[in-house]
């Protein structure tokens, strides 16, 4: 009998753990906003992934997107974005400012340093 | 929040009294109240050593992420908490698993960190060589001038034993300087008025003043560091497979592990608490870490080291490329000779006085021969005389009067006024089919002999082709010169096929031929008008860090210019593709092999794992891969 309920156990866990991971769960993508009138920044939460995971900037407008890492893991402890040539340490509970290039439109795609972690920042 | 040292020392510490009562078991003592000792110790090791990674592994659940804290934070919750149900419930407690796996991690962690900033310090520590200040003269007087505030234009006075701030050009006085943090060039060059310094290089024993032309982000050290972080920061086609891996990697393992369970529980009839081991081993044990890790840390350290040595990777896919080269194309002057003319023969019956002769008349010419006989004058320290009547004729060469006699220098056109003996014809033929340029020097009515002058190859080009030979490579020589001229150097060198007589914007076309004809070609270039070459070859190679676009163009640039620079990157490239291929290699064995173990797949043949050994597998496979990378620093190179 226990084996039965295992069993079932088992299929209803492993169901779940594909649709949770290998699902489709889209997010929103959040636009940055205008500081200062001369800038625009954008947070992005460290913490077990980028919330928001994608961040639209404005072309032509110099921009900040602002990493606040709470997060305590190593996986997270770098932000890299390879196009970029950004490579920067985000030290746990602090913000973190990386100026983005918005001079062309484009999307970059970051990643933590071992590349596990995934997020995107447009410029349009 | 603690770093991993602290908590790997704490959870060591209060992992002891297990230690203890494991080693006593072995004896055959028990430790009275075990399982009390044991929960005690192992809540405290949880609650201050593991729980950080509970909370990342529940951080990135929400997200519907998993990764390396997903692992450990299931396999020692599943341990800790089983045990504490076992012990109410008066079953055997495996506190000691979940303690011990985290200790294991923990200590993984912590040498990675240290091996991983050690892997990334190269490019930091390049701008620590900048110099803090520099003496700047400003209104007759010298200032000490932060290194951010020197502008372009700035007369600074350099002393023995300082280093250069910016870069610039001598104004006064002569120096022997140290380039070798910069270019990898190990003797000190020599530097007078006109010559360019390059800031961050250390002055030796003269003093001099230049002007900077190079300041803040433009300076040559600048752009150095910058191009050595974005290839660090690139990824290496050979990493998109592991992308990808990487993203169902640790939610498969879970399931494996369920699958490992059940199929143990249910259909084997092992006991409750074997398969929980079994799965728990399979949880600890997969370790996407390395995976990861594998590709970057070769890349970084691959790329941080060829810096030191002045040669510039741009990115990862470089070093795909280079690994199938068959070909390699060389543009002829600046890059395989020298591309500045030197005197090569001085033929006739008093060779200093033709010597003199020469220079007396060209002494105030600015000819690139003119220069090229000068400079041998002063150096075999012939004098000049002074010379009246000076001529130039147009397309021949010039006469005056040397000592009362009428002289002159100039090409073959001279010959219509006077004749060469049959032994001077001779020389003269001889002379031109080694691809040389042939002035003849008179007095008098007559031919009292001939200089050579040639583009020469650099020292090192003929080693340089040589070993690149030795690695199986095929030279070709592409220039604009003449046939004749292009076959005499290409034979100096030992490169047996020359593509002559080539115009600027049509090398481009000439490598996508020898692309067709032989796969993968390289082309090594320098000017601006090997830009499009550099672009069109699979790996174009920019020398001298020359001009700015040809650095952009090229795939690898070579701060030295020097074709044994060539040799170098290749290897280096080859070496940290190869690092990264075995690195790679190794994390895909240690998972594909340390599963099915772990899972008990092999337990016929007395083969199991417990899961605090499979922690330990774990932490020392990715640690092995980072050190794996660090050896790459090792790694010996043909020409160093």
């Amino acid at each position: 009998m226990i084996q039965v309920i295992t069993l079932i156990v088992a299929v209803v866990l492993i169901g779940f753990i594909s649709w949770w991971f290998f699902g489709k769960h889209e997010q929103a993508e959040v636009q940055a906003e205008m500081k200062d009138g001369a800038m625009q920044k954008v947070e992005v939460v460290v913490d077990g992934g980028y919330t928001p995971n994608t961040v639209v900037l404005k072309q032509g407008v110099p921009g900040e997107v602002v990493f606040e890492r709470k997060d305590p893991s190593s996986c997270l402890e770098k932000v890299v974005f390879s196009d970029l040539g950004i490579n920067q340490t985000l030290p746990q509970g602090e913000k973190s400012a990386i100026k983005i290039d918005t001079s062309k439109a484009g999307e970059f795609d970051y990643a933590c340093g071992m590349n596990m972690f995934h997020g995107k920042v447009i410029v349009k | 929040m603690m770093s991993y040292e602290k908590r790997f020392w704490l959870a060591l510490v209060l992992s002891l009294p297990m230690l203890f009562a494991m080693i006593g078991m072995a004896f055959g003592w028990i430790m009275p109240g075990y399982n009390w000792i044991a929960f005690v110790a192992t809540t405290l090791i949880m609650a201050f050593t593991a729980l950080p990674f509970w909370q990342s592994a529940w951080a990135a659940f929400k997200h519907h992420n998993a990764n390396m804290d997903t692992l450990v934070a299931l396999g020692t919750a599943v341990a800790y908490f089983y045990s504490i149900f076992a012990m109410f419930t008066g079953r055997a407690v495996y506190f000691e698993s979940a303690a011990f796996i985290t200790v294991f991690v923990l200590l993984g962690q912590v040498f990675e960190e240290r091996m991983r900033n050690n892997a990334s310090s190269a490019v930091e520590k390049l701008l620590d060589l900048q110099a803090k200040d520099a003496n700047v003269i400003r209104g007759g007087q010298v200032v000490k001038v932060p290194l951010a505030q020197i502008k372009v234009g700035d007369l600074i006075r350099v002393k023995p034993g300082e280093k250069i701030a910016v870069d610039g050009q001598i104004t006064e006085g002569e120096s022997l300087v140290d380039e070798s943090m910069v270019t990898g060039e190990s003797m000190p060059v020599e530097k007078k008025v006109g010559d360019k310094v390059i800031g961050s290089t250390l002055n030796s024993n003269g003093a001099f003043v230049f002007k900077a032309d190079k300041v803040g982000d433009d300076t040559l050290l600048a752009q150095i560091v910058e191009l050595v972080k974005k290839a660090q920061t690139s990824h290496a086609p050979i990493q998109k497979m592991t992308d990808k891996i990487a993203n169902y990697f640790v939610p498969i393992v879970v399931i494996l592990a369920i699958l490992t369970y059940t199929v143990w529980y249910v259909f084997l009839g092992a006991t409750m608490i074997q398969a929980l081991l079994y799965a728990i081993a399979v949880i600890v044990i997969a370790c996407p870490c390395a995976l990861g890790l594998a590709t970057p840390t070769a890349l970084m350290v691959g790329t941080g080291r060829s810096a030191k040595m002045g040669v510039l990777i741009k990115n990862g896919e470089v070093l795909e490329e280079v690994e199938q080269l068959k070909t390699i194309v060389f543009d002829k002057t600046g890059t395989i000779t020298a591309g500045k003319p030197v005197v090569t023969d001085i033929l006739g019956h008093d060779q200093k006085l033709v010597l003199q002769v020469a220079a007396s008349l060209e002494e105030t010419s600015e000819h690139p021969l003119a220069l090229a006989i000068l400079k041998q004058a002063k150096e075999t320290q012939v004098t000049t005389k002074p010379v009246k009547d000076f001529k130039a004729l147009r397309g021949m060469g010039v006469t005056a009067e040397f000592d009362g006699q009428t002289a002159f220098i100039g090409n073959d056109r001279f010959l219509t006024d006077v004749t060469l003996s049959t032994q001077q014809q001779e020389m003269f033929t001889q002379l031109q089919n080694e691809g040389k340029t042939v002035v003849l020097v008179g007095l008098a009515q007559q031919v009292i002999g001939m200089i050579a002058i040639q583009d020469a190859p650099k020292a090192t080009s003929k080693q340089a082709i040589s070993l690149l030979k030795q690695q199986g490579l095929k030279p070709v020589m592409l220039t604009g010169d003449n046939k004749r001229a292009a076959q005499a150097i290409a034979k100096e060198v030992g490169i047996d096929e020359v593509i002559a007589e080539v115009l600027p914007q049509e090398k481009a076309d000439y490598i996508k031929q020898v692309q067709q004809r032989d796969g993968k070609t390289g082309f090594v270039g320098d000017g601006i008008n090997d830009a499009p070459a550099l672009s069109t070859a699979d790996v174009g190679i920019a020398m001298g860090a020359g001009s700015d676009i040809a650095i952009e163009a090229g795939g690898i640039v070579l701060v030295h210019n020097d074709l044994l620079g060539v040799v170098k990157a290749l290897e280096l490239s080859k070496k940290t593709f190869d690092r990264i291929k075995l690195n790679l290699f190794w994390a895909f064995i240690y998972n594909i092999v340390g599963l099915p173990i772990a899972a008990g797949l092999f337990v016929g043949i007395g083969l199991t794992l417990s899961p605090e050994l499979a922690g330990l597998a774990m932490a020392f496979s990715s640690i092995s891969v980072v050190g794996s990378s660090l050896l790459l620093n090792k790694a010996k190179i043909s020409v160093a």
